[in-house]
């Protein structure tokens, strides 16, 4: 009897374990089945163009999302500046005092936390403008982002240490100087462009090129960057067309003719985003390249050719003159609301060449 | 007994666990409410592994999805045909709780400005600018005089770019599309490749209008909802869904306007941008106290008194296409936010796209040349009128 009621007992266990299994294996099914017969979407993947390039491209592209700001209403009848032209002909805004907010500005850069990438050329003697530079790239230059400072010198021990704020860096780079001081500037094209194969595509997001013999003197922040900008030239900005120094001579690569041409660009003062930075120094350097190769010098070097570069290539941002000025031989107009990177005195026969 | 009972009541738990299952996938709105399917567990939760494994199977080019970096994207039971139940995959951006990656069509490089004759930009303007050109975070505001068309040809004609244009042509509003497609096809993007996009509960309705060369017309059937705000506001869910499904394979640029307008003038390349608004015509001479924001705190909407920059017009927005179909799923969540909490906001659709707009700040804005209302008196400031409404009423188009 008590076997009977043992085994009848044991039974029930064994009879409901072999159900449950088998209904929680049914359960089971059924999920992966729904998977499996639920109408299928497209597949649908992230492109990426290639690890790196991807992945910093995207930056300052994307669209974030601000956090509540406090600030004024803008007025859609009220322009900000009514004396100065702030939007080229291609829709590229030029970038005067009044504006912009900083703010605003800064908000959607440091959602992104974009790396700004500086490059500073100082060959020979122009390791003395270096310390000046630093001091104030350090009180101007995109205070509160991520910012790599590019020192490319012959003279690695000349560089000074200048105490660099947090999220800041500095790195020497050590390149040969040419002997002609002209060579020296067109050899910054070949420079830049290397280097942003090697390294600034995998360190920065964007990429400032600029002269030693400067010094920041108010701010310069992240409304400078876009995909490709330019600076207009101080001592142009008024004048037509006909009148810019552009390389004349059709022999040169670097050759406008009379009744083309937006604005002068300076030198002195370019960037973008690593790609068309990359872009834009390659075909300088190739096109000056070109030109010693059929004997010919363009009248102002990586200038010229910078700015037909940027008449074939319209940049997406323009920087105004506040963005490169020389206070000692262009004083100070109303325009001008604010001087922002202006020039070192320097005694240019004493400096160059040696 | 009482374990027999335990079984039988498990196999019923899964009888009706099945149905159900086989229901919300297959039959489409038979819940009274729309939301409740984002509150269900998904059953893609089981799928980690598998979808795993799919990974290395298909062509992709990235690494394969670490395990546990699993999302699952609900849809409401929308009339579109599919749903939004996404396999797992890789995760580069969920900042925004938008965790679908899509395949773009190829992105396009800054190409040599063929050369054409035009005058020089005059840097010191003195002539009196009547509207603002440039936003304070310095996103272009389009209008007459601040371009040059021949010139943005130059740029944007090689790029062989194709734009998407949607409309949504619900009941009676079947009738504007004859005129509105009529004008497009004479003043949209013209020398470009373009597709419409009409979305229709009665595609036999919708005309056919000769196109130009490059241009097509895709009309994709939607289903018909008795209330026209339910109309209005499912348009974001339904630009989402077919940018997923299709838009973002066909089109490098896309916009979204409204039906019940046409183009009286050049609409170009302009216009483009990686992400673009209009602003409204009624609301661009009045201070941000006076926007028609949703202001009850409940809505996701919600826009407080000091914030805002310019009002835009619901009737017009676009942009490169992978931006738009981020808007319209951050648009399409927040309404669906307030949908649960009973809420409808002031302006439906508007309003969501406003409060958007403000933490998501738009590249470029268009002035209400692009978006006018032709009952309003045209000021001089506004050169060219491009967009306005046609003339209607309204109390018999929404019964």
């Amino acid at each position: 009897m008590a076997e009977l009621l043992r085994t009848q007992a044991r039974k029930p266990k064994c009879y409901l374990l072999r159900p449950v299994t088998f209904l929680l294996i049914m359960l089971v099914l059924v999920f992966f089945g729904a998977g499996f017969l639920s109408p299928r979407s497209p597949v649908l993947w992230s492109r990426r163009a290639g690890a790196g390039e991807a992945g910093r491209e995207s930056v300052g592209l994307q669209v974030v999302k601000l956090s509540r700001m406090v600030y004024p209403q803008p007025k859609v009848l009220t322009p900000s500046r009514k004396d100065v032209l702030v939007l080229t002909p291609w829709l590229a805004p030029i970038i005067w005092e009044a504006t912009f907010n900083t703010d605003i500005l800064n908000e959607q850069f440091r959602l992104q936390n974009a790396t700004i990438g500086i490059t500073v050329f100082a060959i020979k003697k122009y390791v003395v403008f270096l310390k000046l530079f630093l001091e104030t790239a350090e009180q101007h230059f995109m205070v509160g982002h991520r910012v790599n400072y590019y020192v490319f010198t012959d003279r690695p021990a000349d560089v000074p240490h200048v105490p660099l704020g947090e999220g800041r860096q500095m790195v020497v780079l050590e390149v040969p100087a040419s002997a002609r001081w002209q060579d020296v500037s067109m050899s910054r094209m070949e420079m830049i462009s290397s280097f942003c194969e090697q390294r600034f595509l995998r360190e920065v997001d964007f990429l400032v090129c600029a002269d030693v013999d400067m010094k920041f003197r108010d701010h310069v922040g992240v409304e400078i960057l876009s995909q490709l900008f330019g600076t207009l030239h101080p001592g142009y900005y008024r004048a037509s067309r006909e009148a810019f120094p552009y390389e004349r001579r059709p022999q040169s690569q670097a050759h406008i003719p009379r009744d083309q041409g937006d604005f002068y660009y300076m030198g002195a003062f370019f960037g973008g985003s690593v790609s068309e930075v990359y872009r834009l120094t390659k075909a300088c350097h190739q096109a000056i390249v070109a030109d010693r190769a059929n004997g010919i010098e363009a009248v102002w070097h990586d200038e010229s050719h910078l700015n037909r570069y940027l008449l074939d290539h319209k940049p997406t941002k323009v920087l105004s003159p506040e963005y490169m000025w020389d206070e000692k031989l262009l004083g100070w107009p109303a325009i001008m609301r604010k001087l922002r990177y202006v020039a070192v005195p320097k005694n240019h026969r004493e400096i160059r060449n040696r | 007994m009482r374990r027999h009972r335990l079984a039988i009541g498990l196999g019923v738990c899964l009888l009706v666990g099945t149905v159900l299952c086989t229901l919300w996938v297959y039959v489409e709105d038979w819940l009274p409410v729309s939301y409740v399917p984002y509150y269900l567990p998904c059953p893609e939760i089981l799928l980690l592994f598998r979808g795993t494994v799919a990974h290395h199977t298909l062509r992709s080019t990235h690494s394969p999805l670490p395990a546990g970096q699993l999302h699952c994207i609900w849809a409401s039971a929308g009339r579109t045909g599919y749903y939004e139940k996404q396999r797992p995959h890789h995760l580069a951006d969920s900042r925004d709780g938008s965790n679908m990656k899509l395949q773009y069509k190829g992105e396009k490089l800054f190409q040599p400005v063929a050369q054409s004759r035009y005058p020089q930009p005059k840097l010191l303007e003195q002539r009196p600018t009547e509207l603002l050109t440039l936003t304070p975070w310095l996103a272009p505001i389009v209008s007459e005089g601040t371009f040059n068309a021949e010139l943005l040809q130059h740029i944007y004609q090689p790029l062989n770019l194709t734009i998407g244009l949607t409309v949504f042509a619900v009941g009676k509003y079947t009738h504007f599309v004859q005129h509105f497609l009529e004008s497009a096809e004479r003043f949209f993007m013209h020398g470009y490749r373009v597709c419409y996009y009409v979305f229709t509960d009665d595609p036999t309705a919708i005309p056919q209008v000769p196109l130009g060369p490059g241009r097509r017309l895709g009309i994709i059937p939607i289903q018909r909802h008795s209330r026209w705000e339910e109309i209005s506001t499912r348009r974001m869910e339904i630009i989402s869904q077919h940018i997923a499904k299709r838009a973002h394979q066909e089109v490098d640029y896309l916009f979204c306007v409204d039906v019940d307008m046409v183009f009286r003038n050049p609409w170009g390349p302009e216009t483009l941008g990686d992400l673009v608004a209009a602003i409204h015509p009624g609301y661009y001479a009045v201070p941000r106290q006076q926007f028609p924001y949703e202001r009850r705190h409940v809505s996701t909407a919600f826009v407080a008194d000091g914030e805002g920059d310019f009002y835009y017009g619901g009737a017009v927005f676009g942009g490169r296409v992978a931006n738009v179909y981020e808007f319209t799923r951050g648009c399409h969540m927040a309404i669906l936010a307030d949908k649960a909490n009973g809420i409808m906001a002031a302006w439906q659709e508007e309003s969501h796209l406003n409060r958007r707009f403000i933490s998501h700040k738009p590249s470029k804005v268009l002035s209400p040349e692009y978006l006018w209302d032709d009952r309003k008196r045209q000021p001089p400031s506004l050169k060219l009128i491009r967009f306005s409404t046609l003339d209607k009423d309204t109390s018999w188009l929404r019964s």
